[in-house]
């Protein structure tokens, strides 16, 4: 019997019994022998003895060997289907990037993300560095406003701003309860944003964790490095117009190139089509292979 | 059976119940106008050094030990409430017998609250937590409990049948002790005949050789009747405890505040959150003993008016009346000015009924910082509005959400960070006109809606607009009327060929009001440096100017 037998059996809580095979030639092992860094007499057998039962309620115990594997987070709805199908969602207790230039898409799936979260009831924070949150739009999305704590920082610097939108954010955070706290730097020059030191996303990341709050960051340029777990960036691949035709029927154009006969006023922004590409993801072991999804928003009026 | 609560010397309780650092010092209460100051009460050390009560205030200044205080009748009265609350504690049925003594009924307590001797040690105890030395007696008849309070010290238990025999050593002085000191709420004595009776008619005992009850109890009824007439057997019935009478129970109002005056004014906010802490424990302990939290404290300062102008009101501290009316949390700082004194005002309005000391004192602080009286104070006063506690069943099933005290500490830091109309929930108005909206206080409670929405599966997303704020003044170039090029000067990327429009979309309103609107409003792409982004151009038709409303993103 090897101690490594004996160790895993340890481990896994197997009852275990020596067994000799020959009587006559071995002696019958003593305390001392059967310790855990003594060495047992050669010729004993380990057999390990359990019932069918104990098997199946063991299945999904993991020994003490493979405890270094975290358990997954939970993940729950962006409010856009086709990134949930991307990403599999938010995931609770986690750094989430979205990044992208304006008008790809950022402030739409910030506002789908907050309605998500505020129709399952949870409370959610907007942390807005630069007061640009529209509530018409936000309403037309779906938010409860009745649920959405709004902060809005918008001081004339830039510098002013983000030192608020920080020490907004430690106080939420220390404060708990949320179900989603969103950050919106997306109108903060680049220069600002990448002032904010990877410690202060590292001690984010560290508050957030265990708990049950997504902590979405909204940016143009992805400034968390390491410390996000799910980074995705967005672009704008085309528009939706509606125009109304010569005969008075309607049309759908969807490029944006087209050179348009009719007047300015007969044609209707209906929808953005938006590319959303998942850059990292660090929920899984292995490593993701960039993956790129194409969804669309609809603007508010065209129902 | 009956328990009597009996502060002595009242005055010089209530002085040590706000300041409780004198209770080791020789302290004399004085009151009447300059010069002719008199002193009223003394404390046990202060007779020691030769202090009584009826010497000049300028005698008794001569006294290097001595630390005098000026009389305050918003302190004993505070202090009588207390007491109240004391009683009401553990019984509904109390007498508001003097300001200094409370008479509680017992009947029924002893299978809520034990043996009549553990009744009494709660009482003592109740009182010394809200800042009482009282004394406690327990007797089958109030008059009983009355006098034993007054005689003895600390708790005392009287047995049924014993009344007599436990009374006999009290001098007769306590018989009278209460007349005197019998006074209505506003301080009056009772009428001169009175006192002068009572004082015949002890004096009248004393030249008999009567000096305890015992002797007064032993006197023969007719013969003392004869001499002293129904006062003599008044007196008599109650030396031997058989005097009985009901009690006359008050509702006593339910008014929970403190106050204090400071003999300087303080000019730091640092000693004014010392001040603050033992004034929310009073009241705190006061309504905890009601089993009542709190909702709205009211926090008046009384300032001293160092420009000695013309007394106005002052707008010091006071938001815009809009911000007023967008934030309904914090009512606006009012100021008072009357005579040599103005009045600061707070009022502290929180989401759901606490009882948090530490909360409100760091609420208080966080207000006071953000809104500083600007003046030495002289005076606190601090009141609590009553409120039933809330009750709220746990469940497993719930979504998470904040806890309230932890929520209201974290909104109030946050408002001394972006200020107070900047944080809260938005709600939008009946209008069409652009930021149609207005920001409140957050309360997630009042978000009812239980069922939750269905998720975004299979529905599309809703494209956002993000807006500028202030609006982002343009520069349009039209080419053939129609747009061509708009260029923001304070945004570098908001510039450049308008490569797609659609519009205009004209929308007015308020037209009969002095804020009228008139806008048009494009919807434009414009080619930055790396990428085609979609604005909102608004041209507005009352005074001309273009604007980049905000980014389609």
């Amino acid at each position: 019997m090897s101690s490594a037998v004996v160790s895993t059996s340890a481990a896994q809580g197997r009852p275990f019994v020596f067994v000799e095979e020959d009587a006559g030639v071995c002696p019958q092992p003593s305390g001392a022998e059967l310790c855990a860094e003594g060495r047992p007499p050669q010729r004993a057998f380990l057999t390990s003895v359990f019932s069918s039962s104990k098997d199946a309620r063991l299945a999904g115990v993991t020994s003490a060997s493979q405890l270094a594997v975290r358990p997954a987070p939970e993940m729950v709805s962006s409010g856009v289907a086709a990134m949930d199908a991307l990403t599999g969602g938010l995931p609770r207790g986690c750094l989430t990037e979205i990044c992208g230039p304006a008008s790809s898409g950022r402030t739409t799936l910030l506002l789908a993300a907050l309605a998500a979260a505020t129709g399952r009831g949870e409370c959610s924070v907007l942390v807005d560095a630069s007061d640009s949150l529209d509530p018409q739009s936000a309403a037309a999305a779906g938010v409860d406003l009745d649920r959405l704590l709004w902060v809005r920082c918008g001081e004339n610097s830039p510098e002013k701003s983000l030192e608020q939108l920080l020490r907004a954010t430690d106080l939420l955070l220390e404060s708990g309860g949320f179900g989603l706290i969103a950050l919106d730097l997306g109108d903060l020059p680049e220069q600002a944003a990448r002032r904010i030191p990877l410690t202060t996303w590292f001690r984010f990341r560290r508050a957030v964790e265990h708990t049950p709050t997504v902590l979405l960051a909204v940016e143009r340029q992805s400034i968390a490095g390491s410390c996000s777990s799910l980074l995705v960036k967005l672009g704008l691949v085309k528009l939706g117009v509606m125009r109304m035709g010569e005969s008075g029927n309607r049309a759908n154009e969807t490029s944006m190139d087209s050179q348009f006969a009719l007047p300015t006023h007969a044609q209707l922004l209906t929808e953005l089509e938006i590319t959303a590409e998942l850059v990292r993801s660090r929920l899984d072991r292995k490593p993701v292979r960039s993956a790129e999804i194409t969804f669309a928003s609809k603007t508010a009026w065209a129902g | 059976m009956f328990a009597c609560i009996f502060v002595p010397n009242f005055p010089v309780a209530a002085v040590f119940r706000a300041e409780p650092e004198l209770r080791a010092r020789a302290v004399a209460i004085f009151e009447g106008t300059p010069p002719l100051e008199k002193v009223f009460a003394v404390n046990e050390s202060a007779t020691r050094v030769g202090i009584t009560p009826g010497m000049a205030k300028a005698q008794a200044e001569l006294c290097s030990e001595l630390t005098l205080r000026p009389r305050s009748l918003l302190q004993e009265s505070v202090t009588h409430a207390a007491l109240l609350d004391c009683a009401q504690s553990f019984s509904p049925c109390v007498e508001d017998a003097a300001a200094d003594m409370a008479l509680v009924d017992l009947e029924g307590m002893e299978s809520l609250f034990g043996s009549l001797l553990k009744i009494a040690h709660s009482l003592f105890r109740r009182a010394a937590d809200l800042g009482l030395d009282a004394n406690v007696a327990v007797a089958s008849n109030p008059d009983v409990a009355q006098l034993a309070a007054r005689g003895f010290t600390g708790v005392t238990v009287i047995p049924s049948g014993q009344e007599a025999e436990s009374l006999g050593s009290l001098p007769v002085e306590v018989l009278f002790a209460g007349w005197d000191e019998n006074k209505d709420r506003e301080g009056k004595k009772k009428e001169e005949g009175q006192r002068e009776k009572s004082a015949d008619l002890l004096a009248t005992l004393e030249r008999w050789g009567i000096r305890n009850l015992r002797a007064l109890a032993a006197l023969p009824e007719i013969a003392l009747s004869e001499r002293l007439g129904q006062d003599g057997l008044r007196l008599q019935q109650l030396a031997r405890g058989a005097a009985s009478r009901t009690l006359v129970p008050v509702e006593a109002p339910a008014v929970f505040e403190e106050a204090i005056e400071l003999e300087y004014p303080i000019v730091l906010l640092e000693p004014l959150a010392f001040l603050l802490n033992r004034l929310l424990d009073q009241v705190c302990a006061r309504l905890a003993a009601r089993a009542l939290n709190t909702q709205e404290l009211r926090l008046t300062l009384a300032l001293q008016n160092l420009a000695g102008v013309d007394p106005q009101l002052e707008t010091f501290g006071i938001p815009s009346e809009s911000d007023a009316l967008h934030n309904e949390a914090h009512a606006p700082a009012r100021h008072f000015i009357s005579g040599r004194q103005s009045q600061f005002c707070r009022t502290l309005r929180l989401p759901l009924p606490m009882l948090d000391a530490k909360l409100f004192l760091k609420l208080l602080q966080l207000d006071l910082n953000a809104h500083p009286p600007g003046a030495p104070i002289q005076k606190i006063h601090l009141a609590a509005e009553p409120a039933r506690p809330r009750s709220a069943q746990g469940c497993l099933f719930l979504p998470p959400s904040p806890e309230p005290e932890k929520l209201e500490l974290t909104l109030a830091r946050i408002a001394g960070l972006v200020g107070e109309p900047r944080v809260g929930s938005v709600e939008l108005l009946d209008t069409h006109r652009a930021e149609g909206f207005r920001m409140r206080r957050f309360t997630p409670e009042a978000a009812l809606k239980i069922d939750c929405q269905k998720a975004a599966e299979g529905k599309s997303a809703i494209a956002a607009l993000r807006l500028f704020r202030p609006l982002l003044r343009a520069t349009v170039t039209l080419e053939n009327g129609e747009l061509a090029r708009v260029v923001c000067l304070k945004k570098k990327e908001v510039q450049g060929n308008v490569l797609w429009k659609t519009g205009p979309w004209r929308s007015s309103g308020d037209w009969w009001e002095r804020e009228a609107w008139a806008r048009d409003e494009w919807d434009i792409a414009l080619q930055n440096a790396d990428s085609v982004a979609l604005y909102r151009l608004v041209h507005d038709l009352l005074g001309g100017s273009w604007f980049v409303e905000g980014t389609y993103d």
